[in-house]
């Protein structure tokens, strides 16, 4: 079972407000989940590597040749800057990153 | 079956014939879209577009709002990005449209892509069309019920746990998961990206093929795709099966499977056995534990993708606090529906510092020996069998509101279909008959070998003549 302070901290690492309800309310689920996720233990993998790529693919590589990217126009430049909600020019202005 | 509408060959054939004009058909289903509002399958809808020629002219289709169509809003189901505008095309989108499709609209979706019923949806519950008191399924729900509804000739879904063939099957259409790789996830809103793929939701196995034919191959914009040539998917679909090896799960036939499922998918067998194929009974030991490590890799990857959703670039910003890390913190709350929160919670968990070897490496360990049964089941030099079937999920499509309190019991829907992601295999899910007490669609699992879809449609294409 985690404890109100276990799931304090996951919120803080995982950057997310949480109501006093929705702790409780997930300190049960992810409790839940995590016992289901215990019968895990009862697999020897001793000498079992884990696996990361299904497909078996590597590295894929490309020749190191430069190819045009994209040029910037007004329309991209909407698109990609203009949706932040704070901009100036072509910067996204943010709020302090230290507090005063 | 009733009547289903068009279909991509009917569509075709009605347009060269001059039957209707690609104009005529997408006004057509637009009208329709309208009077079956109350599905809610789409988020949004569009207005006709001139296109050129190609192999798919003038068929209207719908997208999962998850996959990106340029100038067009893309929620992926979440209020988090309720007012996002796509940059570009997803690779998928790119070649329909290069083959000359009319997109009709974006359909409704669990958040994100998480859940099995399209309740998670941020904009409303997707309801089934056959039965509207119950769910159709998820997380491709609103493109399965588009579908179903006939309120498009073809949708495209995405598959990370079973979203397209879970929701096919509740529905009562076609739905391919590709083998990974075998699709370009460019431009797919990502949820888990080990496990994610894009694939069809179709009326017939001939149109998933036609579909496969269109959205498969290489991308340079997504290095997890196979550099491998692809051949014609339709190439086996009127190909008997006569030898062909069958293999039966007997795992995929345990405890919590429902009655009315299991006799329509014994059926069914019994037909590919008249048509000629070996059915072996087969065993893949590790089935039960592969829910669980879907339960650490899924969250875990999802943990890091959507950590790009901070209220910075795009997307909801939350206006309070003073400093930068409120904004983060606030947006998320904000943005974020119940269970995104819930799987970020637990993917964060699962990764953080002390538990990373306890979860996330003992999880991709156990995950090697799911990968580890299916290539014994398809071992060519232990006689092993060319596909492996079985019903796509447990029960036919369950009530709204039956399991959206219970995470776990919604996750239990995905047995059959989540291994088949951990390994990366390509598979279908056919309507093979109705439930002989609910009277709703049983869905029918057909599994084959890394990058073989072409023997999954052709099992599948016979199963369909044999049903019919």
């Amino acid at each position: 079972m985690l404890s109100d302070k276990d799931v304090q901290h996951i919120a803080t690492l995982a950057r997310i407000k949480l109501t006093s309800q929705e702790e409780e309310k997930f300190k049960k689920d992810l409790s839940s989940i995590l016992d289901y996720i215990e019968t895990l233990k009862r697999v020897d993998t001793e000498r079992v590597a884990p696996l990361y790529q299904i497909t078996g693919l590597e590295n894929a590589l490309r020749p190191d040749e430069p190819r045009p990217s994209f040029t910037m126009d007004e329309k991209l430049d909407r698109l990609l800057i203009g949706q932040a909600p704070d901009v100036r020019g072509h910067f996204v202005k943010v709020k302090p990153v230290l507090r005063k | 079956m009733a009547d289903i509408g068009h279909t991509i060959e009917s569509a075709r054939e009605g347009i060269a014939a001059g039957s209707f004009s690609a104009r005529e058909i997408f006004d057509e289903y637009r009208k329709k879209i309208e009077e079956k509002k109350d599905l809610n399958a789409y988020l949004s809808t569009f207005k006709f577009a001139e296109h050129g020629g190609g192999d798919l002219a003038g068929v209207p289709c719908a997208i999962k709002d998850n996959m990106l169509i340029e100038g067009e809003i893309a929620t992926a189901g979440s209020k988090i990005l309720e007012n996002y505008v796509s940059a570009y095309n997803a690779t998928a989108v790119k070649r329909l449209k290069e083959a000359g499709v009319s997109f009709l609209g974006k359909t409704n979706m669990d958040e994100f892509a998480m859940g099995s019923s399209t309740e998670n949806s941020a904009f409303g519950m997707v309801k089934n069309p056959l039965d509207i008191s119950r769910v159709p399924g998820g997380s491709s729900g609103g493109s399965a019920a588009a579908v179903a509804a006939d309120l498009c000739v073809f949708a495209l879904g995405s598959d990370t746990g079973g979203s397209i063939r879970q929701p096919a099957a509740f529905c009562g259409v076609v739905g391919l998961k590709p083998t990974y790789g075998r699709v370009s996830r460019h431009g797919l809103i990502a949820m888990a990206s080990s496990l994610d793929q894009i694939g069809p939701i179709t009326k017939t196995v001939a149109d998933a093929a036609s579909i496969m034919n269109v959205i498969a191959g290489h991308d340079i914009f997504d290095s997890t795709t196979v550099s491998q040539e692809v051949l014609d998917f339709t190439r086996n679909l009127e190909k008997d099966i006569k030898g062909l090896r069958v293999g039966v799960p007997k795992e995929f036939f345990g405890g919590g499977l429902n009655k009315e499922v299991s006799a329509k998918v014994l059926a069914s067998i019994e037909l590919l056995r008249e048509a000629g194929a070996t059915i072996h009974e087969i065993s893949l030991p590790h089935t039960e534990y592969a829910l669980a490590v879907y339960y650490i890799v899924m969250p875990s990857e999802v943990s890091a993708n959507l950590a790009r959703f901070d209220g910075i670039r795009y997307g909801h910003s939350s206006q309070k606090g003073e400093a930068l890390l409120d904004t983060y913190l606030a947006s998320r709350a904000e943005g974020f529906g119940a269970e995104p929160k819930r799987r970020i919670m637990l993917g964060t968990y699962a990764l953080s510092s002390g538990y990373y070897d306890a979860y996330y490496l003992k999880a991709q360990k156990v995950r090697a020996l799911i990968k580890k049964d299916f290539d014994e089941a398809f071992s060519p030099s232990a006689d092993g069998v060319d596909v492996i079937v079985g019903p796509t999920a447990p029960t036919v499509a369950f009530k709204a509101g039956e399991k959206s309190e219970d995470p776990l019991a919604m996750y239990l829907s995905d047995i059959y279909t989540v291994p088949v992601n951990l390994a990366g295999l390509p598979a279908i899910s056919i309507p093979c008959g109705m439930g002989s007490e609910s009277n709703l669609p049983v869905g029918f699992q057909i599994i084959g070998k890394l990058f073989d879809e072409g023997t999954v449609l052709q099992v599948a294409a016979n199963l369909e003549r044999a049903l019919t």
